[in-house]
């Protein structure tokens, strides 16, 4: 038995699913897109099923790729039962979903969740006759207490496998004739595409993109058809086909819902309306932003140090007294020095900040917060080719790169997504922020280091706006729903901490063991020489730094914290200026600052924007890099 | 006299009249629940060129200047 959750943003549906679904959760790809589905088998009072966790969607019809995506999950692979949850506080506009659902023929449940909240802003609903108008069961239930969960699914069970008992709400009058008259030219096609007559009638009709591609192909009759009807309805009415009827079905979600619900009047401004005046004011909400955005990090910066310097003095321990017990000059001890290196690596550099990010992170979102940083973030964001809601990602960048990257995923395009990704690994994470510090900050003076850190501004603005000129905006503007404030749950928290920290560890970690152990290799054979000798036309070359610092950059690779360490090794100390004119100091910091993000971003960025994603970044970050450190270089010729 | 949202102060309720761009728009709109016939308020009116939050059917949405500027709308009259 397998049952969907199809829903609207925002209307706890991911608290829904994490509620009830075991550790045995995957995340699986829709096929060819790198949008994901969750899916789980679930054991609930006795019965077993699987539950799959489709996007938010706001309509069946909308032409985002994530509405595409799960619309073709439900027409491709028919679940047994389709749980419609919602909002109940925002009942009206979720019912339009429920109505276009209604017409898939897919057995369906209809949930109200946040009843509680519902009623808190006056709405009551009449469930029986909801149920009655739409001939399927509904169930309220307020998800982030668990209350009616058991009930919903109980009932979903109950009618899944069934014919489904949806009734039709019909539209007006004449654009039922023509519906009834596209119908039967319809049928054919709907059986081979696997939906209902009458849907693929009002998809033909409303002019969608995917269903009228489908139609045309096989069936160019159909689509003539549909064309001259289309204009039918738009003659008679006076706007295009499509408007006239979404108007309509919006207008029948509207009388729905005044049928079965009752809203009492607002009578004053409520104090969370007054709190919200000051979080999105034109002065005050950028303050606020800035307030939490700074508090976000100090306190994922404080908890990941305290948490990372405790767990790498182990592991140097660990390591001296495997040394002591290995001969340290053997392969077997050069290798498992690598491996050590890497599980270092993840647990004391990595997780020590990714943890209280993510449970940072689930704290905003869960409290409704991101979609109004998005919202005042937006308009400077654009002018960089990017949206409000890259904000995140770009202020994570500045603590670690590997969570910031998987913060990437609220942007609904892959655009969007691919563009911000490559941007905020531009930004210096905390690793690169000690390498300012120590060479910089410490040689040259804490002003120029705090330049690095504008001038790294400038650039990644300007790289933004040259990928904007080569993959432009396909969408005008921002429409962003910014939901109710809502207290944080621990269970969504939790679940959200376990599901990403299990992301890191299956796909980032890997990358970074394997290359800590060829890296110990390369020691091993004395590759090192070789390599500074085949870089030195480049370091030596072409940014005048001293050749032993050739095996560093690639050790930077891997860990960016250890260009530090591996400089100090490779030039035989650790008073640089010793080795190093200001100048080399500088442009060896400006590089590193760009190039290649380290071993565990990489991985990330592979999940998240392909093996594509991954090497573009690579290279346009090293060139930039490069660019950037010549410019240095030239700019110290010339004064 | 109907003008554009963009040029809407905060407070001010208006009633949506036309959308003025293509398929597209008109269902990215529509999906959030904005169509023509619809009575929303302007919490806020764009700030340095930024985006407007509005009210419509209980529900808060952001909306880009770009967006705003392709909403045709009527405020509503009296006091």
């Amino acid at each position: 038995m397998r049952i969907a959750l199809v829903g609207q943003p925002n209307c706890g549906k991911s608290t829904l699913f994490n509620s009830v679904s075991g550790y045995k959760t995957a995340v699986s790809n829709f096929p060819g897109t790198t949008i994901e589905f969750v899916s789980s088998r679930v054991r609930l009072g006795g019965r077993e099923f699987e539950l799959v966790d489709l996007p938010g969607i706001y309509s069946l019809s909308a032409p985002d790729t994530e509405e595409r995506v799960a619309r073709d999950y439900l027409f491709d692979n028919r679940p047994d039962v389709v749980v419609n949850i919602m909002d109940a506080s925002v009942l009206s506009r979720s019912l339009e979903l429920t109505l276009e659902l209604l017409g898939t023929g897919i057995p369906l449940v209809v949930c109200l969740n946040m009843v509680d909240e519902a009623l808190r802003k006056g709405i009551s609903i009449d469930m029986d006759r909801l149920a009655e108008e739409t001939g399927v069961p509904v169930v309220p239930t307020v998800a982030v207490r668990g209350k009616g969960v058991a009930e919903l699914f109980e009932k979903a069970l109950e009618i899944g496998g069934r014919a489904g008992t949806g009734r039709t709400i019909p539209l007006s009058l004449d654009v039922e004739k023509v519906i009834g008259e596209l119908e039967p030219s319809a049928s054919p096609a709907a059986e081979k595409l696997g939906v209902p007559p009458r849907l693929l009638s009002v998809m033909l009709l409303e002019e969608d993109e995917q269903f009228v591609e489908a139609v045309a192909k096989n069936y160019p009759d159909l689509e003539e058809r549909s064309a001259a009807l289309r204009a039918r309805i738009s003659e008679r009415h006076g706007r295009p086909a499509d408007m006239v009827i979404s108007s309509e079905r919006h207008g029948l979600a509207m009388n729905l819902f005044e049928r079965v619900a009752r809203v009492k009047p607002r009578e004053r401004i409520t104090l969370v309306e007054q709190i919200d005046h000051y979080v999105m004011g034109p002065f005050s909400g950028y303050i606020f932003l800035a307030a939490v955005l700074l508090v976000f990090f100090i306190s994922v910066f404080n908890v990941g140090k305290h948490l990372e310097e405790p767990l790498l003095e182990w592991f140097e321990g660990f390591i001296i007294h495997l040394s002591g017990r290995l001969d340290a000059s053997s392969l077997l001890f050069t290798v498992t020095n690598g491996l050590i290196q890497g599980f270092s690596g993840g647990i004391g550099i990595v997780l020590p900040y990714l943890i209280p990010f993510i449970i940072g992170l689930a704290l905003l979102e869960d409290v409704g917060y991101l979609p109004r940083a998005a919202f005042l973030m937006d308009s400077i964001m654009h002018r960089v080719g990017l949206h409000g809601k890259s904000i995140i990602p770009f202020v994570l960048s500045y603590g670690c790169n590997v969570p910031a990257i998987m913060a990437v995923r609220v942007m609904e395009r892959r655009r969007d997504r691919f563009v911000t990704s490559v941007l905020s690994t531009m930004v210096p994470c905390a690793a690169r922020t000690t390498i300012i510090f120590a060479l910089v900050a410490f040689y040259l003076g804490p002003v120029t280091a705090g330049l690095l850190y504008v001038l790294n501004i400038l650039v990644i603005a300007i790289a933004g706006s040259l990928l904007t000129r080569v993959m432009p905006e396909i969408s005008p503007g921002m429409i962003i729903e910014i939901p109710a404030y809502r207290l944080p749950s621990l269970r969504s928290i939790a679940a959200k901490l376990w599901f990403r920290l299990r992301e890191f560890i299956v796909i980032a970690w890997p990358f970074l063991i394997v290359g800590s152990v060829v890296l110990s290799l390369l020691d091993y054979f004395h590759l090192s020489g070789r390599i500074n000798g085949f870089l030195a036309p480049f370091t030596s070359g072409l940014l005048g730094l001293p050749p032993e610092v050739g095996i560093t950059l690639i050790f930077g690779i891997l860990r960016k914290e250890l260009t530090l360490i591996m400089l100090v090794q490779a030039l035989g100390t650790s008073d640089f200026s010793v080795v190093m004119s200001q100048e080399q100091l500088l442009v060896f910091t400006v590089f590193t600052l760009f190039y290649v993000p380290c071993l565990a971003t990489l991985g990330m960025l592979r999940s998240v924007a392909g093996i594509s994603g991954m090497f573009f970044t690579l290279i346009v970050n090293t060139a930039i890099g490069a660019v950037a450190a010549l410019g240095v270089r030239a700019f110290f010729m010339l004064v | 006299m109907i003008t554009t949202l963009d040029k809407m102060r905060s407070g001010e309720k208006v009633t949506v009249r036309n959308i003025l761009g293509g398929h597209d728009l008109r269902r990215r709109l529509g999906s959030l629940g904005i169509h023509p016939d619809d009575e929303l308020e302007v919490i806020r009116s764009g700030f340095f060129g930024g985006p407007l939050l509005v009210r419509i059917h209980g529900v808060e949405i952001g909306l880009g200047k770009g967006m705003a500027e392709k909403i045709e709308v009527e405020p509503e009259a009296g006091p």
